[in-house]
């Protein structure tokens, strides 16, 4: 009996250090977060605390909200506007990002002499902070950067400028260079680093898939007469559908949740507002803190649902194939 | 004789395009190097100036012109680039706080998560399926959960701007998957050790610490380099928890200097190379090793 008393004393201490790390981190924040988000409060101490019911969500998808000096931000839709950003981000990931992944893995993965070496090349930048690869970029997005003398030296900047003047700007100022500077060209140019960051991710997750479909099957299917596409459709590709739904996920809710490369990129991330940006905005630079945590709550909404849905999209398929 | 052509010109094509993109993935970092070893009017053009930047003059009293030279390697290597990034923007004490703060977070994800795991798949009670599960909600959960929360609890305690208020959200939020992987090495330990152990007089802490912890070496390292990555590149946390004062990491470190020297490249590239360097040393040494970790954290998860 005593000894029943200390084995059962023994699992709770072993549980502890984990436990109390992840409820008062994790989860005790979430609800937290969820309380904050009906109340209105700017100092720190909670003092003046109102209960406002789903006021601050009303305000978050109106076209106005407040700080102390009066209204910000008015005429536009910023939380709106951050979550369709932050789903084309999520969209063109999807569907260029992974692709181009999956189309490299695929090649690298049939036995490539300096299979390896390309492979490790191309997960590099991976490691690399973001705040790095974004100020980087930015040096390569400059009016008098990279990019712009790149274009300069192709014989193409001046028409390709004013090309972009009167099919893309809204405005009517003519296009200068300043690639993170209007909304039309800001999301984009956000798009191409995170590009050129990521894929390699996603390629390295799906080279370990695909070396992990069995010989015998690629085999038989070569015996079958099978070409390298058909092997790619019928075998490789279903027999990988737990990773490429695990890179749809990572993609879609990486893009919801993405913050550093925006915010190192521009100057005003006005350009490619992003859920993230727009919470850090409100909730430090204007001690907006229940405002701030209704776009917590409304992301870790998304990101659940996000995921949800996708497994389930995933499942379907995978039984109409099976 | 003509397929096995065709199928060397194939290859010969699939090469050319991999180097291709091998190029657009190193050129960033080959210009990073190249800038942050020049001065502003190399890369722009202008005038030659020395290292304290005043304009250097010929004998006739006239302005030496610089052509301008964006992406070829530097004519002049101005290491003085290094020097200023390294004292004036402390780039080096940056770099031992996030040092700091990643080998403790590291530390604490360990013990809990391998504590927690011993706990859920070597002792036997009810309930342990659903603690697992409840643990794994952390790997949807976004760091936005606990921006606010935490950020409040922090400042009213007074733990805002220390290494604490980093180390131990970093912790808990790789615990999750410090758990899923370790949950994956500690099944593959037999039994029988546990059965030996306990014949042998250890309870519980005896067989977790001379027999189990021993053998999860390879886990300390999955986790471990999961765990780094993690903390070592992270920007939100870091940005809102310690923004100012001494205990500043490399990432936020990075942001304050390119800030003060918006317009001045060489420096800006300097401190971004010796952001990068280390982390680029460590994968060469350890790339096998890091791709397995990422591959282990995304396979099962």
């Amino acid at each position: 009996m005593k000894r029943a008393l200390t084995y059962r004393l023994s699992i709770i201490a072993f549980l502890l250090p984990a436990l109390i790390l992840f409820v008062g981190i994790l989860i005790a924040p979430i609800i937290m977060s969820v309380i904050y988000s009906m109340h209105d409060f700017k100092a720190i101490s909670g003092a003046d605390m109102n209960y406002v019911g789903f006021k601050n969500y009303v305000e978050l998808f109106s076209r106005e909200m407040v700080n102390e000096k009066g209204a910000f931000f008015t005429n536009v839709n910023y939380m709106g506007d951050a979550l369709v950003n932050a789903l084309i981000l999520g969209a063109l990931s999807v569907f260029i990002q992974l692709p181009l992944a999956l189309l490299i893995a695929l090649k690298l993965s049939k036995g490539i002499r300096g299979e390896r070496a390309y492979l490790s090349i191309f997960f590099m930048p991976v490691l690399i902070s973001t705040v790095i690869i974004g100020q980087l970029w930015k040096n390569i997005y400059e009016p008098d950067g990279l990019l712009n003398n790149a274009l300069g030296a192709l014989g193409v900047k001046d028409q390709l400028f004013s090309w972009i003047s009167s099919h893309i700007y809204s405005t009517k100022m003519p296009f200068k260079g300043a690639w993170t500077g209007y909304k039309e060209t800001a999301l984009i140019a956000a798009f191409i680093p995170i590009l050129w960051q990521y894929v390699g991710y996603h390629m390295l997750l799906m080279y370990a898939g695909i070396k992990g479909v069995p010989t015998d099957l690629l085999e038989a299917a070569q015996l079958d007469g099978c070409t390298e596409g058909q092997v790619n459709r019928h075998i490789i590709i279903p027999y990988i559908k737990p990773i490429l739904r695990v890179c749809v996920i990572f993609a879609v809710t990486g893009s919801l949740k993405s913050f550093d490369l925006i915010y190192t990129l521009m100057n005003d991330t006005r350009r490619a507002e992003l859920p993230s940006t727009l919470m850090y905005k409100l909730t430090f630079l204007n001690n907006r803190y229940g405002l701030g945590s209704a776009i917590a709550v409304v992301l870790i909404i998304l990101c659940f649902a996000f995921a949800l849905l996708i497994s389930l999209a995933f499942k379907d398929r995978g039984e109409k194939v099976a | 004789m003509m397929e096995h052509r065709k199928l060397k010109a194939s290859t010969v094509i699939v090469h050319l395009l991999l180097i291709v993109l091998v190029l657009i993935n190193l050129f960033p970092l080959y210009w990073m190097m190249t800038f942050s070893l020049k001065d502003n009017d190399e890369i722009f053009g202008g005038y030659l100036k020395d290292d304290a930047g005043t304009i250097i003059y010929d004998e006739d009293g006239q302005k030496i012109p610089v052509e301008r030279n964006m992406i070829g390697l530097p004519r002049n290597w101005r290491w003085i680039n290094y020097n200023r990034a390294l004292n004036t923007g402390n780039m080096g004490r940056y770099f031992l706080n996030s040092l700091v703060v990643s080998v403790m977070a590291i530390l604490l994800t360990l013990l809990a998560a391998f504590m927690a795991t011993y706990a859920m798949t070597r002792m036997v009670w009810k309930g342990r399926k659903m603690m697992n599960k409840f643990f794994m909600l952390g790997l949807t959960i976004p760091i936005h959960a606990a921006l606010v929360p935490v950020f409040l609890i922090l400042s009213r305690l007074k733990l805002l701007d220390t290494y604490t208020a980093l180390i131990v959200p970093y912790a808990a939020f790789s615990l999750s998957m410090g758990i899923l992987i370790s949950i994956g090495f500690m099944g593959d330990i037999p039994y029988d050790l546990d059965e030996a152990a306990f014949l042998d007089g250890c309870n519980e802490w005896g067989t977790f610490g001379r027999v189990i912890l021993p053998l999860m070496m390879p886990a300390t390292a999955t986790v471990g380099i999961y765990t780094f990555l993690q903390c070592w590149n992270e920007l939100l946390f870091a940005t809102i928890f310690v923004s100012k004062g001494e205990f500043v990491t490399l990432p936020v470190g990075v942001k304050q200097l390119v800030g003060q020297h918006t317009t001045d490249w060489g420096p800006v590239g300097a401190a971004l190379a010796i952001a990068t360097i280390p982390t680029m040393i460590v994968y060469i040494l350890l790339s096998r090793r890091i791709q397995e970790g990422f591959i282990a954290g995304a396979v099962k998860g």
